[in-house]
Protein backbone atom coordinates (compact mmCIF):
# COMPACT_ATOMS: atom_id res chain seq x y z
CA UNK A 1 0.00 0.00 0.00
CA UNK A 2 1.00 3.58 -0.32
CA UNK A 3 0.85 6.18 2.47
CA UNK A 4 -2.31 6.91 1.61
CA UNK A 5 -4.12 3.87 1.54
CA UNK A 6 -1.71 2.90 4.81
CA UNK A 7 -3.76 5.81 6.04
CA UNK A 8 -7.48 5.05 4.78
CA UNK A 9 -7.12 1.54 5.80
CA UNK A 10 -6.08 2.87 9.51
CA UNK A 11 -8.96 4.77 10.37
CA UNK A 12 -11.69 2.36 8.41
CA UNK A 13 -10.39 -0.47 10.47
CA UNK A 14 -9.16 -2.66 7.92
CA UNK A 15 -5.55 -4.44 7.40
CA UNK A 16 -5.84 -3.77 3.58
CA UNK A 17 -7.60 -0.96 1.52
CA UNK A 18 -7.49 -1.16 -2.39
CA UNK A 19 -8.50 1.64 -5.26
CA UNK A 20 -11.97 2.31 -6.25
CA UNK A 21 -13.21 0.35 -2.86
CA UNK A 22 -15.66 3.03 -0.53
CA UNK A 23 -14.76 2.92 3.35
CA UNK A 24 -16.63 4.96 6.15
CA UNK A 25 -13.34 6.20 7.82
CA UNK A 26 -12.82 7.86 10.98
CA UNK A 27 -11.79 11.38 11.29
CA UNK A 28 -9.14 13.01 13.22
CA UNK A 29 -9.88 16.38 12.48
CA UNK A 30 -12.77 18.67 10.77
CA UNK A 31 -11.92 22.13 10.11
CA UNK A 32 -14.58 24.79 8.89
CA UNK A 33 -14.51 28.36 7.97
CA UNK A 34 -16.22 31.87 8.26
CA UNK A 35 -17.55 31.15 4.71
CA UNK A 36 -17.91 27.24 4.81
CA UNK A 37 -19.09 26.93 8.66
CA UNK A 38 -22.01 29.22 8.72
CA UNK A 39 -23.83 26.77 5.99
CA UNK A 40 -22.43 23.49 8.50
CA UNK A 41 -23.87 25.08 11.23
CA UNK A 42 -27.17 25.57 9.79
CA UNK A 43 -27.08 22.05 8.93
CA UNK A 44 -26.14 20.81 12.06
CA UNK A 45 -28.99 21.88 13.64
CA UNK A 46 -30.76 19.72 11.20
CA UNK A 47 -29.50 16.88 12.48
CA UNK A 48 -31.39 16.91 15.47
CA UNK A 49 -28.16 15.72 18.19
CA UNK A 50 -27.60 18.17 20.55
CA UNK A 51 -23.78 17.85 20.76
CA UNK A 52 -20.74 17.82 18.12
CA UNK A 53 -19.36 13.96 18.74
CA UNK A 54 -15.71 15.63 19.84
CA UNK A 55 -15.56 19.17 20.45
CA UNK A 56 -11.70 18.78 20.64
CA UNK A 57 -11.72 17.21 17.14
CA UNK A 58 -13.44 20.15 15.33
CA UNK A 59 -11.67 23.88 14.68
CA UNK A 60 -13.43 26.77 13.54
CA UNK A 61 -10.76 29.31 11.89
CA UNK A 62 -11.95 33.26 10.65
CA UNK A 63 -9.92 33.98 8.26
CA UNK A 64 -12.15 34.78 4.69
CA UNK A 65 -13.76 37.63 4.99
CA UNK A 66 -11.60 39.13 8.10
CA UNK A 67 -11.99 41.46 9.69
CA UNK A 68 -15.66 41.80 8.90
CA UNK A 69 -16.21 44.40 6.05
CA UNK A 70 -19.71 44.32 6.00
CA UNK A 71 -22.47 43.46 8.24
CA UNK A 72 -23.64 40.26 6.84
CA UNK A 73 -19.64 39.31 7.07
CA UNK A 74 -19.88 40.37 10.64
CA UNK A 75 -23.36 37.76 11.07
CA UNK A 76 -21.22 34.97 9.61
CA UNK A 77 -18.77 35.54 12.16
CA UNK A 78 -21.06 36.30 14.69
CA UNK A 79 -22.73 32.62 13.87
CA UNK A 80 -19.53 31.04 14.26
CA UNK A 81 -18.42 32.59 17.48
CA UNK A 82 -21.85 31.36 19.21
CA UNK A 83 -21.40 27.98 17.73
CA UNK A 84 -17.88 27.52 18.79
CA UNK A 85 -18.70 28.75 22.20
CA UNK A 86 -21.85 26.75 23.00
CA UNK A 87 -20.01 23.59 21.69
CA UNK A 88 -16.91 24.68 23.53
CA UNK A 89 -14.76 24.61 20.15
CA UNK A 90 -11.39 25.68 19.75
CA UNK A 91 -12.06 29.09 17.21
CA UNK A 92 -8.82 31.40 16.46
CA UNK A 93 -10.63 34.59 16.18
CA UNK A 94 -8.80 37.60 14.39
CA UNK A 95 -5.73 38.56 16.03
CA UNK A 96 -4.53 34.76 16.80
CA UNK A 97 -5.00 32.78 13.56
CA UNK A 98 -4.83 33.64 10.19
CA UNK A 99 -4.93 31.80 6.70
CA UNK A 100 -6.14 28.38 8.06
CA UNK A 101 -4.07 26.04 5.94
CA UNK A 102 -1.74 27.85 7.59
CA UNK A 103 -3.03 28.09 11.01
CA UNK A 104 -3.80 24.50 11.47
CA UNK A 105 -0.49 22.94 10.69
CA UNK A 106 0.96 26.00 12.86
CA UNK A 107 -0.91 25.44 15.77
CA UNK A 108 -0.26 21.42 15.64
CA UNK A 109 -3.91 20.38 14.25
CA UNK A 110 -2.37 18.41 11.52
CA UNK A 111 0.55 15.51 12.06
CA UNK A 112 1.47 12.62 10.18
CA UNK A 113 -1.11 9.94 9.98
CA UNK A 114 -4.17 12.09 10.40
CA UNK A 115 -7.28 11.76 8.61
CA UNK A 116 -7.78 15.82 8.51
CA UNK A 117 -11.27 17.24 6.46
CA UNK A 118 -12.04 20.61 6.02
CA UNK A 119 -14.68 22.76 4.61
CA UNK A 120 -12.21 24.30 2.04
CA UNK A 121 -10.40 23.01 -1.07
CA UNK A 122 -7.14 23.63 -0.44
CA UNK A 123 -7.19 21.43 2.94
CA UNK A 124 -5.12 19.08 0.92
CA UNK A 125 -2.74 21.77 1.78
CA UNK A 126 -1.85 19.21 5.03
CA UNK A 127 -0.35 16.40 3.08
CA UNK A 128 2.62 17.92 3.13
CA UNK A 129 2.87 16.52 6.80
CA UNK A 130 2.06 13.46 6.23
CA UNK A 131 -1.72 13.43 7.29
CA UNK A 132 -4.58 12.31 4.61
CA UNK A 133 -6.27 15.60 3.84
CA UNK A 134 -9.21 16.27 1.75
CA UNK A 135 -11.73 19.13 1.15
CA UNK A 136 -15.27 18.36 1.77
CA UNK A 137 -18.68 20.62 1.39
CA UNK A 138 -20.50 22.21 4.97
CA UNK A 139 -23.22 19.80 4.93
CA UNK A 140 -20.96 16.85 4.81
CA UNK A 141 -18.90 19.13 7.69
CA UNK A 142 -21.93 19.02 9.49
CA UNK A 143 -22.43 15.27 9.17
CA UNK A 144 -18.90 14.70 10.78
CA UNK A 145 -19.29 17.11 13.49
CA UNK A 146 -22.47 14.93 14.25
CA UNK A 147 -20.75 11.44 13.84
CA UNK A 148 -16.70 12.00 13.39
CA UNK A 149 -17.11 9.69 10.24
CA UNK A 150 -16.93 10.14 6.47
CA UNK A 151 -17.22 8.17 3.59
CA UNK A 152 -14.19 8.25 1.24
CA UNK A 153 -13.56 6.31 -1.78
CA UNK A 154 -9.97 5.21 -1.95
CA UNK A 155 -8.59 7.04 -4.26
CA UNK A 156 -6.44 5.89 -7.21
CA UNK A 157 -2.44 7.52 -7.17
CA UNK A 158 -0.16 8.83 -9.02
CA UNK A 159 3.55 9.81 -8.11
CA UNK A 160 5.24 12.44 -8.96
CA UNK A 161 9.02 11.99 -9.07
CA UNK A 162 11.30 14.98 -8.49
CA UNK A 163 15.46 15.21 -8.79
CA UNK A 164 17.81 18.49 -9.26
CA UNK A 165 18.19 21.30 -7.35
CA UNK A 166 16.47 24.20 -7.67
CA UNK A 167 18.08 27.45 -9.67
CA UNK A 168 18.02 30.76 -8.11
CA UNK A 169 14.60 32.33 -8.12
CA UNK A 170 13.29 29.11 -9.00
CA UNK A 171 10.57 27.61 -6.39
CA UNK A 172 8.26 24.81 -5.35
CA UNK A 173 5.53 27.15 -6.87
CA UNK A 174 7.31 26.77 -10.45
CA UNK A 175 7.79 23.56 -10.29
CA UNK A 176 3.99 22.73 -8.74
CA UNK A 177 2.90 25.05 -11.78
CA UNK A 178 4.58 23.16 -14.44
CA UNK A 179 3.32 20.13 -12.75
CA UNK A 180 0.19 21.40 -13.52
CA UNK A 181 0.84 21.91 -17.19
CA UNK A 182 2.07 18.51 -17.92
CA UNK A 183 -1.33 16.64 -15.76
CA UNK A 184 -3.92 18.99 -17.20
CA UNK A 185 -6.34 20.65 -14.27
CA UNK A 186 -8.57 17.56 -14.44
CA UNK A 187 -5.51 14.96 -15.20
CA UNK A 188 -6.03 13.76 -11.48
CA UNK A 189 -9.44 13.84 -10.34
CA UNK A 190 -10.20 11.92 -7.76
CA UNK A 191 -7.00 10.72 -7.40
CA UNK A 192 -3.96 11.08 -4.81
CA UNK A 193 -1.00 12.40 -5.66
CA UNK A 194 2.28 11.07 -3.79
CA UNK A 195 4.92 14.11 -4.02
CA UNK A 196 8.87 11.96 -3.57
CA UNK A 197 11.75 11.88 -4.41
CA UNK A 198 15.43 13.94 -3.37
CA UNK A 199 14.17 17.35 -4.29
CA UNK A 200 11.28 16.39 -1.75
CA UNK A 201 13.28 15.28 0.79
CA UNK A 202 15.61 18.02 0.89
CA UNK A 203 12.18 20.78 0.96
CA UNK A 204 11.24 22.40 4.02
CA UNK A 205 8.13 22.26 4.93
CA UNK A 206 6.87 25.90 3.23
CA UNK A 207 7.49 24.24 0.01
CA UNK A 208 5.95 20.90 0.49
CA UNK A 209 3.13 22.83 1.21
CA UNK A 210 3.16 25.55 -1.66
CA UNK A 211 2.96 21.63 -3.65
CA UNK A 212 0.38 19.79 -1.89
CA UNK A 213 -2.08 22.78 -1.80
CA UNK A 214 -2.24 22.69 -5.64
CA UNK A 215 -2.85 19.05 -6.05
CA UNK A 216 -6.84 20.20 -6.01
CA UNK A 217 -6.13 22.02 -9.12
CA UNK A 218 -5.38 18.98 -11.23
CA UNK A 219 -8.63 17.40 -9.47
CA UNK A 220 -6.61 15.63 -7.14
CA UNK A 221 -8.69 14.28 -3.47
CA UNK A 222 -5.01 14.99 -2.01
CA UNK A 223 -1.58 15.71 -1.53
CA UNK A 224 0.61 13.82 0.04
CA UNK A 225 4.64 13.71 1.20
CA UNK A 226 6.36 10.80 3.44
CA UNK A 227 7.01 12.25 6.59
CA UNK A 228 10.80 12.48 7.66
CA UNK A 229 13.17 14.46 9.85
CA UNK A 230 12.06 17.93 8.40
CA UNK A 231 8.47 17.35 9.16
CA UNK A 232 10.23 16.25 12.90
CA UNK A 233 11.79 19.49 12.67
CA UNK A 234 8.58 21.64 11.85
CA UNK A 235 6.57 20.19 14.56
CA UNK A 236 8.91 20.16 17.18
CA UNK A 237 7.29 22.51 20.04
CA UNK A 238 4.05 22.48 17.90
CA UNK A 239 2.39 19.39 18.07
CA UNK A 240 3.13 15.64 20.11
CA UNK A 241 4.50 13.64 17.00
CA UNK A 242 3.39 10.73 16.53
CA UNK A 243 6.04 7.48 16.41
CA UNK A 244 7.25 6.79 14.38
CA UNK A 245 6.94 7.57 10.72
CA UNK A 246 8.15 4.14 9.54
CA UNK A 247 4.45 2.64 9.38
CA UNK A 248 3.39 5.77 7.08
CA UNK A 249 6.16 4.74 4.04
CA UNK A 250 4.88 3.64 1.16
CA UNK A 251 5.88 0.49 0.64
CA UNK A 252 8.16 -0.35 -2.14
CA UNK A 253 5.44 -2.67 -4.31
CA UNK A 254 3.01 0.14 -4.16
CA UNK A 255 1.03 0.51 -6.94
CA UNK A 256 0.26 3.65 -8.78
CA UNK A 257 -1.73 4.34 -12.06
CA UNK A 258 0.89 6.46 -13.01
CA UNK A 259 4.63 7.67 -12.09
CA UNK A 260 5.96 10.94 -13.40
CA UNK A 261 9.74 12.10 -13.39
CA UNK A 262 10.15 15.93 -13.07
CA UNK A 263 13.28 17.34 -12.71
CA UNK A 264 13.89 21.37 -11.52
CA UNK A 265 17.61 21.64 -12.65
CA UNK A 266 16.86 23.77 -15.74
CA UNK A 267 13.29 24.90 -14.47
CA UNK A 268 12.83 28.41 -15.16
CA UNK A 269 10.37 30.97 -12.92
CA UNK A 270 6.90 30.08 -14.43
CA UNK A 271 3.71 31.89 -14.91
CA UNK A 272 0.29 30.48 -15.49
CA UNK A 273 -2.17 32.23 -17.61
CA UNK A 274 -5.90 32.92 -17.43
CA UNK A 275 -8.44 31.56 -17.36
CA UNK A 276 -7.07 28.02 -16.94
CA UNK A 277 -3.68 27.06 -14.52
CA UNK A 278 -2.67 24.77 -16.48
CA UNK A 279 -1.63 27.47 -18.72
CA UNK A 280 2.07 27.64 -18.18
CA UNK A 281 4.95 28.77 -19.66
CA UNK A 282 8.55 30.48 -18.39
CA UNK A 283 8.28 34.22 -16.81
CA UNK A 284 10.22 35.00 -19.54
CA UNK A 285 8.23 34.61 -22.37
CA UNK A 286 5.60 37.28 -20.68
CA UNK A 287 7.46 39.86 -20.26
CA UNK A 288 5.71 41.87 -22.54
CA UNK A 289 2.39 41.62 -19.83
CA UNK A 290 1.74 45.02 -18.03
CA UNK A 291 0.20 44.59 -14.78
CA UNK A 292 -1.97 46.57 -12.21
CA UNK A 293 -1.45 44.84 -9.07
CA UNK A 294 0.87 42.35 -7.61
CA UNK A 295 -0.31 40.26 -4.49
CA UNK A 296 1.97 37.95 -2.54
CA UNK A 297 0.00 35.91 -0.49
CA UNK A 298 -2.60 32.96 0.40
CA UNK A 299 -2.18 30.02 1.54
CA UNK A 300 -0.12 28.98 -1.39
CA UNK A 301 2.89 31.24 -0.34
CA UNK A 302 1.97 33.68 2.19
CA UNK A 303 4.48 32.48 4.64
CA UNK A 304 7.68 33.24 6.18
CA UNK A 305 9.50 31.55 3.37
CA UNK A 306 7.72 33.43 0.60
CA UNK A 307 8.22 37.02 1.94
CA UNK A 308 11.86 36.73 2.44
CA UNK A 309 12.07 35.79 -1.03
CA UNK A 310 9.85 38.48 -2.02
CA UNK A 311 11.83 40.84 0.53
CA UNK A 312 15.22 39.67 -0.92
CA UNK A 313 14.01 41.45 -4.45
CA UNK A 314 12.07 44.46 -3.37
CA UNK A 315 14.98 45.45 -0.90
CA UNK A 316 15.74 48.73 -1.29
CA UNK A 317 13.45 49.26 -4.54
CA UNK A 318 10.05 51.12 -5.30
CA UNK A 319 7.48 49.35 -7.10
CA UNK A 320 6.64 50.87 -10.44
CA UNK A 321 4.58 53.89 -10.03
CA UNK A 322 1.43 52.70 -11.37
CA UNK A 323 1.41 49.50 -9.85
CA UNK A 324 0.00 48.57 -6.54
CA UNK A 325 1.47 46.06 -4.35
CA UNK A 326 -0.20 44.06 -1.33
CA UNK A 327 1.76 41.79 0.70
CA UNK A 328 -0.86 39.95 3.09
CA UNK A 329 1.12 37.50 5.24
CA UNK A 330 -0.17 34.04 6.13
CA UNK A 331 -1.08 33.99 9.53
CA UNK A 332 -0.35 36.08 13.04
CA UNK A 333 3.02 34.43 13.40
CA UNK A 334 4.08 34.76 9.79
CA UNK A 335 3.43 38.56 10.43
CA UNK A 336 4.89 39.23 13.46
CA UNK A 337 8.34 36.59 11.99
CA UNK A 338 8.48 39.18 9.04
CA UNK A 339 8.22 41.87 11.53
CA UNK A 340 11.09 41.45 13.58
CA UNK A 341 12.78 40.33 10.53
CA UNK A 342 12.33 43.52 9.00
CA UNK A 343 10.55 42.24 5.92
CA UNK A 344 7.80 44.52 6.68
CA UNK A 345 9.53 47.77 6.73
CA UNK A 346 10.80 46.29 3.43
CA UNK A 347 7.66 46.22 2.03
CA UNK A 348 6.33 49.27 3.21
CA UNK A 349 9.76 51.51 1.88
CA UNK A 350 8.91 50.23 -1.62
CA UNK A 351 5.85 51.01 -1.75
CA UNK A 352 3.34 48.20 -1.10
CA UNK A 353 0.81 47.55 1.71
CA UNK A 354 0.59 44.94 4.28
CA UNK A 355 -1.98 43.90 5.42
CA UNK A 356 -4.04 41.36 8.07
CA UNK A 357 -3.67 37.76 7.63
CA UNK A 358 -6.64 37.07 5.69
CA UNK A 359 -7.81 34.85 2.12
CA UNK A 360 -8.31 39.03 1.17
CA UNK A 361 -8.33 39.05 -2.50
CA UNK A 362 -7.61 35.42 -3.39
CA UNK A 363 -11.09 34.70 -4.12
CA UNK A 364 -12.20 38.19 -4.06
CA UNK A 365 -14.14 38.41 -0.96
CA UNK A 366 -12.46 41.59 -0.02
CA UNK A 367 -9.39 43.70 -0.42
CA UNK A 368 -7.70 44.44 -3.57
CA UNK A 369 -10.33 43.58 -5.86
CA UNK A 370 -9.85 44.04 -9.76
CA UNK A 371 -11.73 46.22 -11.94
CA UNK A 372 -12.35 45.61 -15.53
CA UNK A 373 -9.35 45.15 -17.87
CA UNK A 374 -6.99 45.63 -14.89
CA UNK A 375 -4.10 42.33 -14.60
CA UNK A 376 -3.07 40.98 -11.62
CA UNK A 377 -0.10 38.64 -10.89
CA UNK A 378 -0.50 36.75 -7.79
CA UNK A 379 0.99 34.02 -5.44
CA UNK A 380 -2.01 32.68 -5.09
CA UNK A 381 -3.51 29.22 -6.63
CA UNK A 382 -6.60 30.01 -9.08
CA UNK A 383 -6.74 32.40 -12.26
CA UNK A 384 -10.17 31.96 -13.01
CA UNK A 385 -12.58 34.10 -14.99
CA UNK A 386 -13.78 36.71 -11.98
CA UNK A 387 -11.95 35.09 -9.38
CA UNK A 388 -10.48 38.18 -8.12
CA UNK A 389 -13.08 40.72 -8.91
CA UNK A 390 -14.24 41.99 -12.38
CA UNK A 391 -14.72 38.69 -14.77
CA UNK A 392 -13.28 41.36 -17.03
CA UNK A 393 -9.78 41.16 -15.19
CA UNK A 394 -7.09 38.73 -15.54
CA UNK A 395 -5.32 36.84 -12.76
CA UNK A 396 -1.50 35.57 -13.76
CA UNK A 397 0.11 33.05 -11.22
CA UNK A 398 3.61 32.88 -10.10
CA UNK A 399 6.20 32.69 -7.06
CA UNK A 400 6.87 35.47 -4.99
CA UNK A 401 10.18 36.01 -6.79
CA UNK A 402 8.18 36.42 -9.95
CA UNK A 403 5.43 38.09 -8.23
CA UNK A 404 8.01 40.82 -6.49
CA UNK A 405 10.13 41.38 -9.59
CA UNK A 406 6.84 42.46 -11.89
CA UNK A 407 6.23 44.42 -9.43
CA UNK A 408 9.22 46.23 -9.61
CA UNK A 409 9.07 46.57 -13.62
CA UNK A 410 5.51 47.09 -14.15
CA UNK A 411 5.12 43.83 -16.40
CA UNK A 412 5.40 40.36 -15.79
CA UNK A 413 8.94 39.58 -15.14
CA UNK A 414 11.80 36.67 -14.62
CA UNK A 415 13.06 38.15 -11.42
CA UNK A 416 16.58 36.38 -13.04
CA UNK A 417 16.29 39.51 -14.94
CA UNK A 418 17.14 41.81 -12.52
CA UNK A 419 20.21 40.41 -11.87
CA UNK A 420 21.51 40.16 -15.97
CA UNK B 1 -36.27 8.45 -9.29
CA UNK B 2 -36.99 10.02 -12.96
CA UNK B 3 -36.18 14.03 -13.64
CA UNK B 4 -36.99 15.62 -16.84
CA UNK B 5 -36.12 18.96 -18.53
CA UNK B 6 -34.50 20.90 -21.62
CA UNK B 7 -30.49 21.08 -21.64
CA UNK B 8 -29.06 24.49 -20.80
CA UNK B 9 -25.08 23.20 -22.06
CA UNK B 10 -21.41 24.68 -20.59
CA UNK B 11 -18.36 23.36 -21.95
CA UNK B 12 -15.63 21.86 -19.92
CA UNK B 13 -13.73 23.25 -16.60
CA UNK B 14 -16.73 24.79 -15.63
CA UNK B 15 -15.16 26.19 -11.72
CA UNK B 16 -17.19 27.24 -8.73
CA UNK B 17 -16.16 30.91 -9.45
CA UNK B 18 -18.20 31.10 -12.75
CA UNK B 19 -20.73 29.07 -10.92
CA UNK B 20 -20.92 31.18 -8.19
CA UNK B 21 -18.41 34.42 -7.93
CA UNK B 22 -16.51 34.18 -4.18
CA UNK B 23 -18.44 38.29 -3.63
CA UNK B 24 -21.35 36.23 -3.06
CA UNK B 25 -20.08 33.60 -0.70
CA UNK B 26 -21.92 35.78 2.34
CA UNK B 27 -25.20 35.37 0.99
CA UNK B 28 -27.12 32.99 2.79
CA UNK B 29 -30.77 32.66 1.52
CA UNK B 30 -30.43 29.97 -1.34
CA UNK B 31 -32.73 32.67 -3.37
CA UNK B 32 -30.44 35.29 -3.14
CA UNK B 33 -27.25 32.84 -4.02
CA UNK B 34 -29.85 31.46 -7.38
CA UNK B 35 -30.00 35.49 -8.58
CA UNK B 36 -25.81 35.00 -9.45
CA UNK B 37 -26.02 31.18 -10.45
CA UNK B 38 -23.40 31.05 -13.33
CA UNK B 39 -23.13 34.51 -13.67
CA UNK B 40 -19.88 34.47 -14.31
CA UNK B 41 -20.40 32.55 -17.76
CA UNK B 42 -24.15 33.90 -18.60
CA UNK B 43 -25.56 36.36 -16.61
CA UNK B 44 -29.33 35.83 -17.56
CA UNK B 45 -28.81 32.29 -16.57
CA UNK B 46 -31.10 33.00 -13.63
CA UNK B 47 -33.68 33.95 -15.44
CA UNK B 48 -32.75 30.62 -18.58
CA UNK B 49 -33.34 28.29 -15.44
CA UNK B 50 -36.27 28.86 -14.22
CA UNK B 51 -39.10 26.54 -14.10
CA UNK B 52 -36.82 23.60 -14.48
CA UNK B 53 -33.42 22.45 -16.71
CA UNK B 54 -30.67 20.30 -16.50
CA UNK B 55 -27.57 21.40 -16.93
CA UNK B 56 -25.48 19.41 -19.81
CA UNK B 57 -21.48 20.41 -19.69
CA UNK B 58 -18.30 18.84 -20.44
CA UNK B 59 -15.18 17.31 -18.85
CA UNK B 60 -14.26 18.42 -14.94
CA UNK B 61 -17.28 20.12 -13.97
CA UNK B 62 -17.40 21.73 -10.34
CA UNK B 63 -13.59 22.80 -10.23
CA UNK B 64 -12.09 24.86 -7.53
CA UNK B 65 -13.22 25.64 -4.32
CA UNK B 66 -15.38 23.37 -1.93
CA UNK B 67 -18.10 25.89 -1.56
CA UNK B 68 -21.71 24.26 -1.48
CA UNK B 69 -23.29 27.58 -2.45
CA UNK B 70 -22.30 26.55 -6.15
CA UNK B 71 -24.69 23.73 -6.46
CA UNK B 72 -26.95 25.18 -4.03
CA UNK B 73 -27.01 28.28 -6.25
CA UNK B 74 -27.59 26.12 -9.42
CA UNK B 75 -30.39 23.75 -7.10
CA UNK B 76 -32.49 26.56 -6.32
CA UNK B 77 -32.39 28.33 -9.74
CA UNK B 78 -33.96 25.62 -11.12
CA UNK B 79 -31.54 23.06 -12.13
CA UNK B 80 -32.85 19.69 -11.92
CA UNK B 81 -30.07 17.59 -12.51
CA UNK B 82 -26.73 17.97 -13.97
CA UNK B 83 -24.95 15.74 -16.40
CA UNK B 84 -21.17 16.22 -17.37
CA UNK B 85 -18.43 14.11 -18.99
CA UNK B 86 -16.90 14.09 -15.43
CA UNK B 87 -16.77 16.05 -12.55
CA UNK B 88 -14.39 17.71 -10.03
CA UNK B 89 -14.82 15.47 -6.36
CA UNK B 90 -16.09 18.12 -4.12
CA UNK B 91 -18.67 19.11 -6.16
CA UNK B 92 -19.84 15.90 -6.61
CA UNK B 93 -20.28 14.87 -3.47
CA UNK B 94 -21.26 18.67 -2.29
CA UNK B 95 -24.38 17.80 -5.13
CA UNK B 96 -25.67 14.54 -3.96
CA UNK B 97 -25.24 15.76 -0.04
CA UNK B 98 -27.63 19.12 -0.98
CA UNK B 99 -29.88 16.56 -3.30
CA UNK B 100 -29.06 18.12 -6.38
CA UNK B 101 -28.34 15.01 -8.98
CA UNK B 102 -25.24 14.57 -10.91
CA UNK B 103 -24.52 11.77 -13.36
CA UNK B 104 -21.25 10.88 -15.04
CA UNK B 105 -22.16 10.93 -18.83
CA UNK B 106 -19.88 10.49 -21.75
CA UNK B 107 -19.53 12.08 -24.52
CA UNK B 108 -22.65 14.79 -23.15
CA UNK B 109 -21.71 17.79 -25.13
CA UNK B 110 -21.96 15.79 -28.51
CA UNK B 111 -24.43 13.81 -28.00
CA UNK B 112 -27.27 16.64 -26.65
CA UNK B 113 -28.00 20.01 -27.78
CA UNK B 114 -28.75 23.25 -26.05
CA UNK B 115 -32.46 22.69 -25.78
CA UNK B 116 -32.75 19.10 -25.94
CA UNK B 117 -35.60 17.44 -23.86
CA UNK B 118 -34.25 15.05 -21.54
CA UNK B 119 -35.37 12.48 -18.71
CA UNK B 120 -32.87 11.02 -16.65
CA UNK B 121 -33.79 7.72 -14.65
CA UNK B 122 -31.36 7.59 -11.83
CA UNK B 123 -32.14 3.78 -10.66
CA UNK B 124 -32.39 2.59 -13.99
CA UNK B 125 -29.10 4.57 -14.98
CA UNK B 126 -30.49 5.88 -17.99
CA UNK B 127 -31.14 9.10 -19.94
CA UNK B 128 -33.36 9.55 -22.84
CA UNK B 129 -33.09 12.23 -25.10
CA UNK B 130 -36.25 12.52 -26.55
CA UNK B 131 -35.37 15.51 -29.10
CA UNK B 132 -32.67 13.06 -30.49
CA UNK B 133 -34.79 9.82 -30.47
CA UNK B 134 -31.76 8.29 -28.91
CA UNK B 135 -31.34 6.91 -25.23
CA UNK B 136 -28.27 6.05 -23.38
CA UNK B 137 -26.97 4.16 -20.93
CA UNK B 138 -25.16 5.57 -17.35
CA UNK B 139 -23.16 4.28 -14.63
CA UNK B 140 -25.83 3.94 -12.05
CA UNK B 141 -24.82 5.63 -8.89
CA UNK B 142 -24.34 3.66 -5.35
CA UNK B 143 -27.64 2.43 -3.34
CA UNK B 144 -26.58 4.91 -0.56
CA UNK B 145 -26.11 7.74 -2.83
CA UNK B 146 -29.05 7.17 -4.43
CA UNK B 147 -30.83 6.99 -0.67
CA UNK B 148 -29.24 10.49 -0.08
CA UNK B 149 -30.78 12.03 -3.06
CA UNK B 150 -34.15 10.39 -2.74
CA UNK B 151 -33.98 11.56 0.54
CA UNK B 152 -33.32 14.97 -0.55
CA UNK B 153 -29.78 15.25 0.85
CA UNK B 154 -27.43 14.03 3.25
CA UNK B 155 -29.02 15.75 6.43
CA UNK B 156 -32.26 14.38 5.94
CA UNK B 157 -30.50 10.92 5.30
CA UNK B 158 -28.67 11.38 8.28
CA UNK B 159 -31.17 11.50 10.67
CA UNK B 160 -33.05 8.75 9.13
CA UNK B 161 -30.36 6.81 9.49
CA UNK B 162 -29.43 8.22 13.57
CA UNK B 163 -33.58 7.35 14.09
CA UNK B 164 -33.05 3.66 13.08
CA UNK B 165 -30.00 3.41 15.55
Amino acid sequence: MNISEKILAQKSGRDEVHPGEIVDAEVDVVMVHDLTGPLAVEAFNKIGVERVWDNKKIIVILDHQVPADSIKAAELHKTMRRFSREQEIRLYDIGEGGICHQVMPEKGHVTPGKLVVGADSHTCTYGALGAFATGIGSTEAAAVFATGKIWLRVPEAVKINVNGKFQRFSTPKDLILSIINQIGVDGATYKSIEFTGPTIREMDISGRMTLCNMAVEMGAKNGIVEPDEMTRRFLDGRAKIPEPFEALKSDPDASYTKVLDFDVTRLEPQVSSPPSIENVEPASRLGGVKIDQAFIGSCTNGRIEDLRLAAEILKGKRVKSEVRMLVIPASQEVYLQALREGLLEVFVKAGGIVCNPTCGPCLGGHIGLLASGEVCISTSNRNFVGRMGSPEASVYLASPATVAASALTGRITDPRELEA
Amino acid sequence: MSISGHALKFGNNVDTDVILPGRYLILTDPKDLAQHAMEGLDPAFAEKAKGGVVLVAGRNFGCGSSREQAPLALKHAGVRCVLAESFARIFFRNAINIGLPVVQFEKALSRVDEGDELIVDLEAGSIRNLSKGAAHRVDRLPQFILEILSDGGLIANLRKRLKKE
